[in-house]
């Protein structure tokens, strides 16, 4: 099932220009453990790195520089001053240069994709990528959001949990496969537009040493929310953050007579 | 969110997932060890009767003592598979009472016994010969304290050591050693054979840390040296002589250690060399720039790393290379770590002949993965089938030479040599693998690498123990005189000689 969206060309010429949104969040392997004021989960001295749907974003927009199908790749993290260690990771896989928009550490809790999507809108004013690659979703907040928002903004066409990217049969535009709940869905995109990278994409890349040292004189831009003219307003209030209920104990039983009496006495059972 | 990113490999404690590797001898099962050690007879003790058995029900109780063969099989097999005893009878006791009696029972009716923890030792030395009553601690698994200001914890020898890691970690703590063992072993097992470990460099050895413990002799009595203070010096330290003995000076059944605080930034660097010189700069290289951050350093050479792709399917990210190296940092502050991290790679890359191929893990994934090339190496080599293993401590320079001989030695008679080890602390590991169990093969080995590292004054074995494996060659290591008096001490604190016979000290 082709879906065609519309047949704009793609500047083919000297490859795309993409952007690459990288997000720093908690590690996926830390365990993560809510504050006593229950006001949010505790950040403070647990290990952060790049949420991995961003790094196998940052993999896919190398590989396709590799390809020749990207010219330049651009990485962009809205966060704290901490986010440009996530954004010297992705320039030592390869990325070109990196764009850092700061937000003040008191605004950071109340960010939410809505504001997100809004600074990387003004971002794409001027940068003008052909081609926005964001990870479908953090591992913090699970949102899946801030791709499709921004497509909304830009009024750009979005290919969400891509699972392959590969240029259309006439080379035009993007044919995008999907991973939807039925399987896959491959459609065509024209360019300018918003991906999000799905787990099965690629599998990211250890950086190497002497991309490492090259990433620390690759450049590394500032900006500032209020540069962007954007309003980080927080539109939600967090009352309040709670564990997950502890899964009780189940029961063990001797002898099949005893499961079918415990389900009888719950009910389960007629 | 997790379940998103099961495509990682699994972590190193890939002993606790792993079932026992399949044994390449006939059926199955290793050979009996009497079969393979037909010199080493049983010695002058009682045979089991019904009335003992019915004494150790009256102690433990009946659910805890084993008699079934097919349960009572997997206590008489190590680790490595190259060992089975014929033990009749495991006994679960769950408090050093217990314990105490149960010794005292032996001790009277001079009935030999071996200490059992998490079974995983490499020499041998935690399973039976004959029909040795096997004495398992996994059920004294209690965590008795942690002080958090002090950082004493405070556990019962059956406590497995990555679950007291967990619950150090819990208060900003962190267990002073690490082994591939270790959602395996237990402390118990972990201080009768002084184990070393992946950190030894950094934190010391378990002598240091171990401020105190709680034993039972072979005659019965509990010997009471818990203690959790720092500094002690009233006496002799008699702790001393049962760290390291194997268990054969008498069953441990509390300890308080000393943990360190746990770090909060660990960094990793993964190098590949191309000569073992290569490796001794960077090493030199990584004490100068990482000085009092490095936690770890340790070396694989392109052998293991070949068995670790080929037989577990681990990818490498880096090139073909004759060497790889691990350094690993451990400090307070993130930032501070890695400028220092980076001042390091910056030299290592400029050095002539130094690494230029390398990665620096950037999340717990990465790192967890390149630990695993080195973790997961025993396990690897013994897909091959059986596996000869050796550990030696030898000076820096003259750690590799030893492979290389070796390796001439035995071309053609074995699937791979391969070495790695605890570069930091001088520590080789050496394994050869056949298809099959191999007389010949072990006859070209022994006792010639040991041979081999006495001329050079090295130790026969570094941190694996003597067991039963390397009792017979304590003296290349270790002058006759003191052989001697370790002897008088055992005859002192195990008159009968019930506590775990055949092990550690030579027969005669």
């Amino acid at each position: 099932y082709i879906h065609i969206i519309n047949k704009a060309d793609m500047a083919a010429s000297k490859g795309l220009k993409i952007l690459v949104g990288c997000k720093r969040v908690i590690d996926y392997a830390v365990k993560v453990r809510v504050k006593p004021d229950r006001s949010g989960v505790v950040t403070e001295g647990v290990k952060h790195s790049m949420n991995p749907f961003d790094e196998i974003a940052v993999e896919e927009a190398v590989r396709m520089k590799e390809k020749k199908l990207a010219g330049e790749a651009v990485a962009i993290s809205v966060g704290p001053p901490q986010s440009q260690e996530t954004l010297r990771t992705a320039l030592a896989m390869g990325i070109d240069r990196a764009i850092h928009v700061e937000i003040p550490l008191a605004q950071l809790e109340k960010l939410q994709p809505i504001h997100v999507s809004k600074l990387l809108a003004k971002v794409c004013e001027s940068e003008k990528p052909d081609l926005v690659i964001l990870g479908k979703q953090a591992i913090d907040d699970d949102c899946n959001q801030t791709g499709q928002m921004l497509a909304a903004l830009l009024d750009w066409p979005q290919a969400t949990f891509a699972s392959k990217i590969e240029p259309s049969q006439d080379s035009k535009q993007l044919r995008v496969t999907r991973e939807v709940d039925g399987g896959l869905e491959t459609i065509d995109v024209s360019v300018p537009a918003v991906v999000t990278s799905d787990l099965r994409l690629n599998e990211p890349r250890y950086a190497t040493l002497p991309n490492i040292m090259k990433a620390k004189k690759k450049p590394l831009a500032k900006m500032s929310p209020d540069q962007l003219g954007v309003d980080l307003q927080p539109r939600q209030e967090v009352i309040s953050v709670e564990d997950p209920p502890v899964r009780k104990a189940g029961a063990k039983v001797e002898s099949v007579e005893d499961l079918v009496g415990k389900l009888r006495e719950k009910g389960l059972v007629k | 969110p997790q379940l998103l990113l099961r495509r990682r490999p699994a972590s190193a404690g890939a002993f606790a997932l792993l079932a026992r590797p399949a044994s390449s001898a006939s059926g199955g099962l290793p050979p009996l060890t009497t079969e393979i050690h037909p010199g080493i007879k049983r010695g002058a003790f009682s045979q089991l009767t019904d009335a003992d058995v019915s004494a150790f029900e009256a102690i433990v109780g009946g659910d805890h003592v084993i008699k079934d063969a097919d349960e009572v099989l997997s206590y008489n097999i190590d680790w490595l598979r190259i060992c089975r005893g014929q033990g009749q009878l495991v006994l679960r006791p769950k408090t050093t009472e217990e314990v105490s009696a149960i010794v005292r029972h032996c001790n009277k009716r001079r009935l030999a016994v071996v200490p059992q923890g998490g079974n995983t030792g490499l020499v041998g030395g935690s399973v039976p010969l004959f029909d040795e009553i096997v004495i398992s601690t996994s059920r004294m698994n209690s965590l008795l304290s942690i002080d958090p200001v002090s950082g004493v914890l405070v556990a019962e020898a059956g406590c497995v050591l990555e679950q007291l890691d967990r619950e150090a970690a819990s208060q900003g703590l962190m267990m002073p050693l690490d082994l591939g063992a270790k959602g395996s072993c237990q402390i118990g097992g972990n201080l009768a054979t002084n184990a070393g470990g992946l950190r030894l460099l950094r934190y010391g050895s378990l002598r240091g840390t171990t401020l105190g413990l709680e034993a039972v002799l072979p005659t019965g009595q509990v010997l009471d040296c818990l203690t959790t203070l720092r500094k002690d010096n009233t006496g002799y330290d008699i702790k001393q002589l049962l760290i390291g003995s194997e268990g054969t000076l008498g069953i441990i059944t509390k300890a308080a250690i000393l943990c360190p605080a746990r770090p909060k930034s660990v960094q990793l660097a993964f190098l590949g060399l191309d000569s073992f010189q290569a490796v001794l700069d960077t090493y030199r290289l990584a004490r100068r720039s990482l000085g009092e951050i490095l936690s770890a350093f340790e070396f694989i050479d392109s052998e293991s790393m070949r068995a670790v792709k080929k037989n577990l399917g681990l990818s490498c990210p880096l090139g073909e290379h004759s060497f790889y190296v691990l350094a690993e940092t451990s400090g307070s502050n993130e930032t501070h770590d890695r400028e220092k991290l980076d001042g390091f790679i910056e030299s290592v890359m400029s050095m002539d002949g130094c690494a230029t191929d390398g990665t620096v893990a950037q999340d717990a994934g990465q790192f967890a993965h390149l630990w695993s090339l080195r973790e997961r190496i025993v396990e690897s080599l013994l897909v091959d089938g059986y596996e000869y293993k050796y550990d030696v401590s030898l000076p820096l320079a003259d750690i590799y030479r030893l492979v290389e001989h070796m390796r001439t030695r035995l071309d053609g008679r074995v699937i791979r040599t391969a070495g790695y080890g605890h570069l930091g602390d001088g520590n080789l590991h050496l394994n050869f693998t056949t298809p099959k169990f191999d007389a010949k093969v072990l006859e070209l080995i022994e006792p010639h690498v040991f041979d081999w590292v006495r001329d050079r004054r090295g130790s026969v074995s570094a941190e694996h123990g003597l067991g039963l494996k390397k009792s017979q060659y304590i003296r290349h290591s270790k002058a006759d005189f003191a052989v001697r008096v370790m002897a008088e001490v055992k005859r002192l604190l195990d008159p009968n000689g019930i506590m775990n016979p055949y092990k550690v000290l030579p027969d005669e």
